[in-house]
């Protein structure tokens, strides 16, 4: 088990190196002078030369390669341009806003997906079946943006039932502990008796868990269907069902256990995407996270903020697909055997 | 499977960069804003007198965070809008206009070679920390941006003092007593009065940045209308109430800046009344603010100019009477209509209309086919000609898309039987050729920063701007018009610099170096209750006088 994963963390390295290189070079070759670009119509010869030399630009491309690759593999990631700060804090600062709300949506993606894919699979072609895969099917096709503003729409402003955006409300002048609102929401219960800024955060999370869970609910709904139907199909199944077990005992006991284990990978897989669905999400719903940071860097082109964007949530998603190989063998002894 | 989902996500984010590196638009950097209500969607019937106007917490919705709060280290509109609450200039611009009047200041006189100004200080001011506002406290703060052994330099150069081209113009800054400073000027130059007014030259704590050194720009001290109480990056600034301040009294007991990046977002926050006033709504949504019964919408034109410059250097635009022809067949109405919306006014000059010495007497080309076909005739050119018009690839605050409206101007030209061939390239590119005036036409624009006139008809239509890389596309050599703006420079007299430069506007106007396209206007939407909140054509926004009705 051990030697697994450490061969898993060996073929990081490879993987991780060609994320730095795809990522350098395509922002290398974006077309324009970035300096030129960034400064505009008010661009004088010395300041553009001034930029070029604070992004390394006056060097061979080549060299400015080398000089990218060996910082980052001390773990320094730069400094953003606009800010002046460096990248690696950028980062830390904003990153438990995203998981904070990615997990959120990981959750409501997988509890609810589940429970729709065992219904469908369990109600095949009947009209349940039906409208939870044609509802996942739009589901997995509805552009983020668009759900986004549609649930502020109707839930903020007709309805007047959920905040707008943001993460609690800016009138409780609320300083965060941990960051994650949620958790701090729960000490300042205890600790100033008032559940107001634990509720506050509950209600900003609603609308974007949804708008983010909706495209990983689908699709984990429709796998778990899927993955049940070719399940309840085995000889296992028929054998528990004429030993007369309770059929609800025999699709959540029997059946599930072993539907669940391609829903696993797909859940981690989504996970990883999810990250770049939070761009488009935190952006509508104005939640201070890594997406809409990378968003408005994007917009400044502020080139080295993007590239650490880039570089550190591709080397979470390695990680987390890492920690879902793990995860499956675990619970598939299978792979372990061989 | 897995790594291909990898390699997905790493090519969409990248592929987002390359886009954004195409065609981004980007929201207005240091925008500038308007000067008079020009709209007020519920006219107040007779606003009742409140006595109490006190009181109350307003949440301004707003596209971006601010990078940081120290005004002279930072660079960009966001930043400023926090400092502007905090800080205040030794002179600032009247409300709503780009003149400016005394604030720190109460008064300042300039010597007869225009290179000495002297500034009497404000007495009985203190900073936020307690501590006295003086004439070291402001020498302080200009020295730290330019004397390089200053213990406060760190980090230099100073960008902003860099873009106000401070470095040529100031020589040394000197307390003559505790309540009188001088600046001495390596050069004669009128419009640094003006400079004084932004943000950049704000007059900072000394006690507060030697205690809190680099991290100043997350504590910021000044002695303005708001103390700042606390930041969460990206969400929100809240500042509350300065009791003792000098310009009171302030009504607002806190202040919030919110980040909102979404446009729509921001318009559905101020429709649930989660935010009292907005920034940068989108031009699409205006009409239906407008026909909100609880919203108000402040509009000003913004201290920009779009234009179409045309090469002077070049057949056949070196000739007046095709230029003047160009004038007269571009209908701008129809291109603010098609592309600006309620987002455009028509420019006549060079200048904006909320700039002080604009020249509102001056009479626009009208949009006459006929007089541009006589006038082409007697240039010479009786059957038209072919042309190269050239668009920028990207949104910019004065021209939201120069490919449609090059697309309008093509249709109208045809009809004088010039055939116009729209050419673009990526942006950089773009400023690059246009600098070194490769084209025949082409349309650029800018946004002024200072709110001196000097700012546009210098910078962009003087003949020391018209050498490479020129700031002056016209290419436009006028020996007149350069000769009054020199002047204007040179003289400290307002009343004498303003008639310079509407006499430079008439012969800009006679030349036509340019088609002046449009100015954008600032919008602010708001809800009714918010009493007071005035555009400020230089782009600050400001709250130190508005107050909410109950």
């Amino acid at each position: 088990m051990l030697k697994h994963i450490l061969k898993r963390l060996g073929l990081l390295i490879p993987t991780l190196f060609g994320v730095v290189t795809l990522v350098f070079f395509m922002i290398a070759l974006a077309p324009g002078d970035p300096a030129r670009v960034m400064l505009g119509e008010r661009a004088n010869a010395a300041q553009i030369e001034q930029i070029r030399q604070e992004l390394g630009l006056d060097k061979p491309l080549i060299q400015q390669y080398g000089l990218y690759l060996s910082r980052v593999v001390r773990l320094d990631l730069g400094e953003s341009i606009t800010s002046g700060q460096k990248i690696k804090d950028e980062i830390s600062e904003r990153f438990p806003a995203t998981i904070e709300l990615a997990i959120w949506a990981m959750l409501f993606a997988s509890i609810v997906g589940i429970i729709l894919g065992v219904t469908s699979a369990r109600k095949r072609n009947s009209w349940v079946d039906y409208t939870t895969m044609g509802g996942a099917l739009v589901g997995v096709s509805m552009p983020v943006f668009w759900l986004g503003l549609v649930l502020i729409m109707i839930f903020s402003v007709w309805l007047d039932l959920l905040p707008t955006g943001g993460r609690m409300n800016v009138r409780y002048y609320f300083e965060p502990i941990t960051n994650f609102y949620i958790i701090d929401g729960m000490i300042l219960w205890i600790t100033e008796g008032t559940p107001k800024y634990l509720v506050s955060a509950f209600q900003h999370l609603i609308l974007p868990t949804i708008a983010l869970g909706t495209i990983p609910l689908a699709i984990i709904a429709r796998t778990t269907r899927s993955s049940m139907l070719e399940v309840l199909q085995q000889d296992y199944i028929k054998t528990a069902r004429s030993a007369g077990i309770r059929e609800r005992r025999v699709v959540y006991r029997y059946a599930l256990r072993n539907a669940l284990l391609p829903v696993v990978t797909v859940i981690g897989l989504q996970f990883g995407l999810l990250l770049s669905g939070a761009i488009l999400t935190e952006t509508v719903f104005s939640w201070p996270g890594i997406g809409k940071w990378i968003y408005v860097a994007i917009g400044a082109r502020d080139y080295p903020a993007v590239q650490g964007g880039i570089i550190f949530i591709s080397t979470f998603f390695v990680l987390i697909n890492l920690v879902v190989d793990i995860l499956y063998s675990v619970i598939n002894p299978r792979i372990r055997m061989q | 499977m897995k790594r291909t989902g990898l390699l997905i996500v790493t090519v969409l984010l990248a592929m987002a960069l390359v886009l954004a590196g195409c065609s981004k638009a980007e929201e207005p950097a240091a925008q500038a804003a308007p000067a008079e209500k020009t709209e007020t969607a519920a006219a107040e019937p007779a606003a009742p007198v409140v006595d109490d106007k006190m009181g109350g917490v307003l949440v301004f919705g707003r596209s971006g965070d601010s990078v940081g709060l120290d005004p002279g280290r930072e660079t960009d509109g966001e930043s400023f809008y926090g400092s502007t609450a905090v800080f205040d200039t030794l002179v600032e611009f009247v409300p709503g206009q780009t003149a400016v009047k005394p604030a720190l200041a109460t008064s300042w006189e300039v010597s007869d070679d225009g290179l000495e100004y002297t500034f009497s200080l404000r007495k009985g001011v203190t900073f936020h920390d307690g501590t006295p506002f003086n004439a070291e406290a402001v020498v302080f703060s200009f020295e730290r941006q330019f004397i390089e052994d200053h213990p406060y330099y760190a980090q230099g150069p100073w960008k902003y003092w860099g873009y106000m081209d401070m470095d040529n113009i100031v020589d040394s800054v000197v307390a003559v007593d505790d309540y009188t400073v001088k600046f001495m000027l390596k050069k004669v130059e009128a419009p640094f009065i003006a400079n004084l007014a932004m943000d950049f030259a704000s007059i900072v704590s000394p006690t507060a940045v030697e205690k809190y050194g680099d991290d100043f720009k997350n504590n910021p001290v000044g002695t303005g209308a708001f103390k700042f109480v606390s930041w969460a990056k990206d969400s929100q600034i809240v500042f509350e109430r300065n009791d003792a301040y000098w310009d009171g009294p302030v009504y607002l007991d806190r202040l919030i800046l919110k980040v909102i990046p979404d446009a729509t977002s921001r318009w559905l926050a101020l429709q649930k009344g989660e935010v009292d006033l907005i920034d940068f709504p989108s031009t699409e949504d205006i009409a239906a603010m407008k026909a909100d019964p609880d919203v108000q919408v402040i509009q000003q034109a913004g201290l920009n100019v779009g234009y179409l410059a045309l090469n002077t250097q070049k057949k056949p635009f070196d000739n007046k009477l095709v230029r003047q022809a160009m004038n007269y067949a571009i209908d701008n109405q129809a291109i603010i209509d098609g592309v600006y919306g309620e987002a455009g006014q028509v420019a006549k000059n060079p200048l904006p209309p909320t700039m002080w010495s604009y020249n509102d007497d001056i009479e626009a080309y009208e949009y006459s086919p006929e007089k541009a076909a006589a006038l082409l005739a007697e240039a010479g050119y009786p059957d038209g000609f072919d042309m190269e018009l050239w668009a920028m690839p990207v949104a910019r605050p004065y021209n939201p898309n120069a490919r449609k409206i090059a697309e309008i101007m093509q249709d109208q030209l045809k009809k004088v039987n010039i055939n116009a061939e729209i050419v673009s390239y990526e942006w950089g590119t773009y400023l690059d050729k246009t600098d070194q005036g490769e084209h025949q036409a082409a349309m650029l624009g800018w946004t002024g920063d200072n709110g001196d006139p000097d700012n546009f008809l210098w910078v962009l239509l003087s003949e020391p701007a018209a050498i490479p890389p020129a700031g002056n596309i016209a290419m436009w050599k006028n020996a007149e018009f350069t000769e009054l703006c020199s002047q204007a420079k040179q003289t400290a007299d307002q009343d004498v610099r303003d008639r310079l430069y509407r006499e430079a506007q008439e012969v800009f106007h006679e030349e036509a170096p340019w088609v002046p396209i449009a100015h954008s206007v600032v919008t602010i939407p708001a809800k009714n209750y918010v009493n007071d909140f005035v555009i400020y054509p230089t782009g600050k926004r400001v709250f130190k006088h508005v107050w909410l009705q109950d």
